[in-house]
């Protein structure tokens, strides 16, 4: 015997434009679906509902309600006042909500395909057929994501907070961007377009010498002409201008940034200030020495990565936008105060993400460090994940400070940076094996990565650490022979597909030549060794966006149009699997995170369209409505 | 006055921290700041802490320590503020950096003055170093850097020529000290041989029993300022160090100033009187070299008889 409540016709303000729409609206003409009728919120068990009743309990129909995201809050209350009242009688129930979709991507080999997914406590009751859904007792059956295609929430292996931090600044990058209010800059093609936003911004302040800030310029989209500060002398004189370079290596500066900094005068030798005929600073300072003498005049604060709090809100909802549930932090310092701040935001009730912040090795030895570390992980909580270790071994190819082994650079440069000593390196991960403690190590260059293999096999000889998950970041330039040791001592790697469109054809063309441009961030090859793969933004270094991250790794297409490297390029099943449990693996996550499967947090990206269909070279294209984290509904253009 | 600020680099291991220790227990009344790369491995003994802050450790002898962590030219301009100033400052550069990049830096700073670059280099180990696959490129980098390279536990080689032979293949132009225990004068690593602008002739050959030896005089009339920093800074000279001040040719005193390979010229302060004052490794010093800048040449002979 069933119970079925009708309710009246449901809308609510929704999809990626915010029009209005009408829940059957958006049903017609939809697929036939097993269960009930789709406009029907249910709720079953007629035992349980006569024990409902007995209890006093509110009308079911209170509950079903769902018109706005203002009264979904008002559910989620009147849900926890529900289950006070019933916890007197009944213990054991709690509310099950069984949302329907177009379509549920799992990533649960059992059972890869879905059409409902039942949520309770913020957790995955189930994921299959409404029908099969039967035997969990009372739910609510909420249709608003019924044209929707859900996945996992996706998981980004490897960005950095900052990134919500540099939306302070004025956007002046060559590519279109979102900022986290959703709204689209479009990226500057000419030093005129660049000279117009900083001039706008510029109207915008108050006084006529506060600095004025921009970030993301890409210097080598401009026909190779430099940026200099004469450029810059076009938007202002009076106030000091500084805009940060997309690698984050370089500093772009007007004439009077330099006469604050005292440094417009001839006789400057230093590798990191070109110079121009009359002997001056041409106002592109390159290198954080270079950069930091600038960096106070031009309005950027002391120590761009450390976390500030209004950055951590607008990356969150970057997250949301993106269909992130799950962000790695991936070099944070994380001093005290900076932990008492993300522990007591990410705690809020409408924080919508889960950052895991890794703690950089720097300022401390290893053995501090690993103290440090098993410290920072008792503050973890739900929505934050500290204890992991983030160490940098060398630069970046782009910057030529990559460690690369013979050849070296294709353009002749000089061999590239160590940041970190080899014993240190060695240290570290002998003390974290013997600490049960993850470490990722940053490597762009083939000698660095070679250099982390010989650590991490002397190392586990040591401390043998079945199930470390120590991870690769970058290993941009790994060959076939490296992936077949990171296999063996069971390394994971997260690769930067995204540099393939960004910088692909200068490393093409400049940094490592063609051979080793196409077997940059070897994806293919991780998979077919069964190297467990993650790919990242590295944002703000690029944008946050796995569903952009996995379409450059499937097409691996260059700003120019070119494939580089046709050989590793992925599946979108591959991709999409990458970018989910794939991440959440090398997060030592994935049993929380990652599938759509019985006793996984519910974490949901919500999508407008079907990336298994809308084929390989759309991926990018596809839209996110927006997001459930741990069952609750952020939706994008709401947020 | 622009505050000389002299940088320390080298591997792991060569005897940086050793050396640090060894000059804040021998800077004798100056205000020695010492900038060491990240607190994490406190490179200072504990008995020469007197207190601590969050951005200044306060040591014995009015010296002081503080770390420059990622933002190495705000850490310079806020020793340069400390009241009193400090009289000289010590970079420690970390095992994988270049000091000669750091030096570049140095030059973005106002009110800093460059005084010289010092790589230690251990002993028993640079050659293994060197050819190291990983790090021998930053090794041999650092060395070529380098205005002087300490020579560092000697005591546990046999025979430290075959290692100087290497490191002169090596380091270049660059002066190499030996030392155990990176002892090695305060005014070799700092050029404070001559103080106050006053006449150095008197001063004492102190390090005679160390091996080393001072020579003072005054040059002779037509030697111009950068006749006297090329002879100084030859390799051939055999000195480490040199400072004084040498009348131009158009009139006025003008300071010179040498560390090992590296000269310059700068205005000599009001009140300079003419004169020079070098400090060199005994064994090493080519009297012959150095007696052409001499007014009175007996003034270098009669040193080397004491």
């Amino acid at each position: 015997m069933e119970s079925f409540v009708p309710v009246k016709q449901l809308s609510w303000s929704g999809g990626a434009g915010g029009a209005q729409q009408s829940l059957a609206g958006v049903l017609k003409p939809g697929p036939p679906r097993p269960g009930p009728p789709a406009d029907h919120v249910v709720m079953r068990s007629p035992l349980r509902n006569q024990l409902l009743l007995s209890a006093g309990c509110p009308s079911r129909t209170n509950l079903v309600y769902l018109d706005s995201a203002e009264t979904l809050t008002t559910f989620f209350i009147g849900a926890a006042s529900l289950r006070q009242s019933i916890d007197a009688t009944e213990s054991d129930l709690s509310v099950t909500t069984i949302y329907s979709a177009r379509k549920i991507i799992t990533m649960n080999p059992a059972r890869p395909y879905a059409t409902h997914v039942a949520v309770r406590d913020g957790r995955i009751l189930s994921a299959g057929a409404l029908e099969e859904m039967q035997g969990w007792g009372d739910y609510m059956l909420d249709d608003r994501f019924a044209d929707k295609v859900l996945m996992p929430g996706l998981v980004e292996g490897h960005s950095h907070t900052m990134e919500g931090s540099l939306w302070e600044y004025v956007y002046c990058g060559y590519f279109d961007r979102m900022d986290p209010d959703g709204k689209v800059w479009p990226g500057l093609k000419s030093v005129d377009e660049i000279i117009e936003r900083l001039t706008q911004a510029a109207a915008r302040l108050d006084e006529p010498t506060t600095p004025l800030a921009g970030w993301s310029l890409d210097a080598i989209y401009y026909g190779g002409r430099r940026i200099n500060r004469n450029d810059l002398d076009r938007v202002s004189t009076e106030r000091a201008i500084g805009i940060l370079n997309a690698s984050g290596h370089i500093l772009n500066v007007n004439t009077k940034a330099l006469q604050l900094a005292g440094l417009l005068k001839p006789g400057i030798n230093h590798p990191g200030i070109p110079l121009d005929d009359e002997g001056l600073p041409t106002g592109e300072m390159k290198g954080p020495d270079a950069m930091a003498p600038l960096g106070i005049h031009t309005g950027f604060d002391r120590d761009l990565l450390a976390c500030d709090e209004p950055g951590l809100r607008r990356f969150a909802r970057l997250c949301v936008r993106t269909g992130v549930t799950t962000a790695a932090d991936l070099a944070n310092m994380l001093p005290d105060g900076a932990v008492d701040m993300m522990v007591r935001v990410t705690a809020e009730p409408d924080y919508p993400a889960r950052i895991v912040s890794l703690r950089r090795f720097y300022g401390l030895t290893p053995a501090e460090l690993i103290d440090r570390v098993l410290e920072l992980e008792k503050r973890s909580q739900q929505n934050l994940r500290l204890g992991i270790i983030k160490v940098v071994l060398d630069g970046s190819i782009q910057g030529f400070s990559a460690r690369l082994r013979w050849p070296g650079y294709y353009n002749g440069a000089a061999e590239g940076l160590w940041y970190v000593p080899p014993e240190h390196l060695q240290e570290i991960y002998e003390r974290a094996l013997a600490a049960g403690i993850q470490v990722h190590t940053h490597t762009n260059g083939d000698e660095a990565t070679e250099l982390a293999l010989d650590c991490m096999e002397t190392s586990l000889r040591k401390h043998p650490g079945p199930d470390h998950r120590f991870t690769l970041q970058h290993c941009q330039l790994a060959d076939a022979a490296q992936y077949r040791r990171i296999k063996t001592v069971g390394m994971c790697v997260n690769l930067f597909p995204n540099h393939h469109f960004y910088w692909g054809d200068q490393h093409y063309s400049i940094t490592v030549g063609p051979d080793r441009a196409e077997r940059m961030n070897a994806c293919a090859t991780a998979l077919r060794m069964g190297v467990p793969l993650a790919i990242h933004s590295d944002a703000p270094v690029t944008p946050l966006g796995p569903l952009f991250t996995a379409w450059c790794a499937v097409n691996r297409r260059t700003a120019s149009g070119r494939v580089l490297g046709e050989h590793e390029r992925i599946s979108v099943k591959d991709a999409l699997r990458t970018i989910t449990i794939g991440a959440a693996y090398t997060l030592k996550l994935d049993a929380e995170i990652g599938s759509v499967e019985t006793g996984k947090r519910a974490d949901l990206a919500v999508l407008e369209d079907d990336p298994e269909a809308v084929g390989g070279e759309n991926l990018k294209d596809v839209r996110v409505w927006g997001t459930v984290q741990g069952g609750r509904i952020f939706e994008a253009a709401a947020i | 006055m622009p505050l000389p600020i002299t940088i320390i680099g080298g591997y792991l291991g060569a005897g940086k921290t050793t050396l640090v220790n060894h000059l804040l227990r021998h800077a004798n009344g100056r205000r020695l700041a010492v900038m060491v790369n990240e607190f994490g491995a406190l490179p200072i003994d504990e008995d020469l802490i007197e207190a601590e802050d969050d951005q200044i450790i306060s040591l014995a002898g009015g010296c002081v320590c503080c770390s420059y962590g990622e933002d190495l030219v705000s850490s310079m301009a806020m020793l340069a503020t400390l009241r009193p100033r400090p009289d000289m400052v010590l970079l420690e550069a970390s095992g994988v950096s270049f000091p000669g990049a750091i030096a570049g830096t140095v030059g973005l700073v106002p009110t800093y003055k460059l005084d010289g670059v010092v790589v230690l280099a251990d002993g028993e180990t640079i050659r293994a170093q060197a050819a190291d696959k990983y790090i021998g490129g930053t090794i041999r980098g650092q060395l070529a850097q380098a205005d002087m390279v300490l020579l560092n536990k000697t005591d546990l080689i046999e025979d430290d020529d075959i290692v100087r032979r290497w490191l002169n293949g090596t380091s270049g132009e660059a002066r190499i000290v030996r030392s155990m225990y990176a002892r090695v004068p305060f005014d070799v690593v700092f050029g404070t041989i001559w103080r106050d602008g006053k006449h150095g002739v008197e001063v004492a050959d102190r390090y005679h029993a160390d091996g080393y030896e001072t020579l003072a005089f005054v040059t002779a009339p037509g030697v111009r300022p950068d006749q006297a920093v090329t002879v100084c800074a030859d390799a051939t000279t055999g000195l480490l160090r040199a400072k004084g001040f040498v009348p131009r040719p158009e009139g006025g005193l003008a300071q010179i100033q040498v560390v090992g390979r590296r000269g310059e010229i700068a205005d000599a302060p009001a009140g300079a009187e003419p004169g020079v004052v070098c400090i060199g490794l005994a064994d090493q010093i080519n009297r012959a070299a150095l007696a052409v800048l001499a007014d009175d040449r007996n003034s270098i002979t009669e040193r080397q008889a004491s």
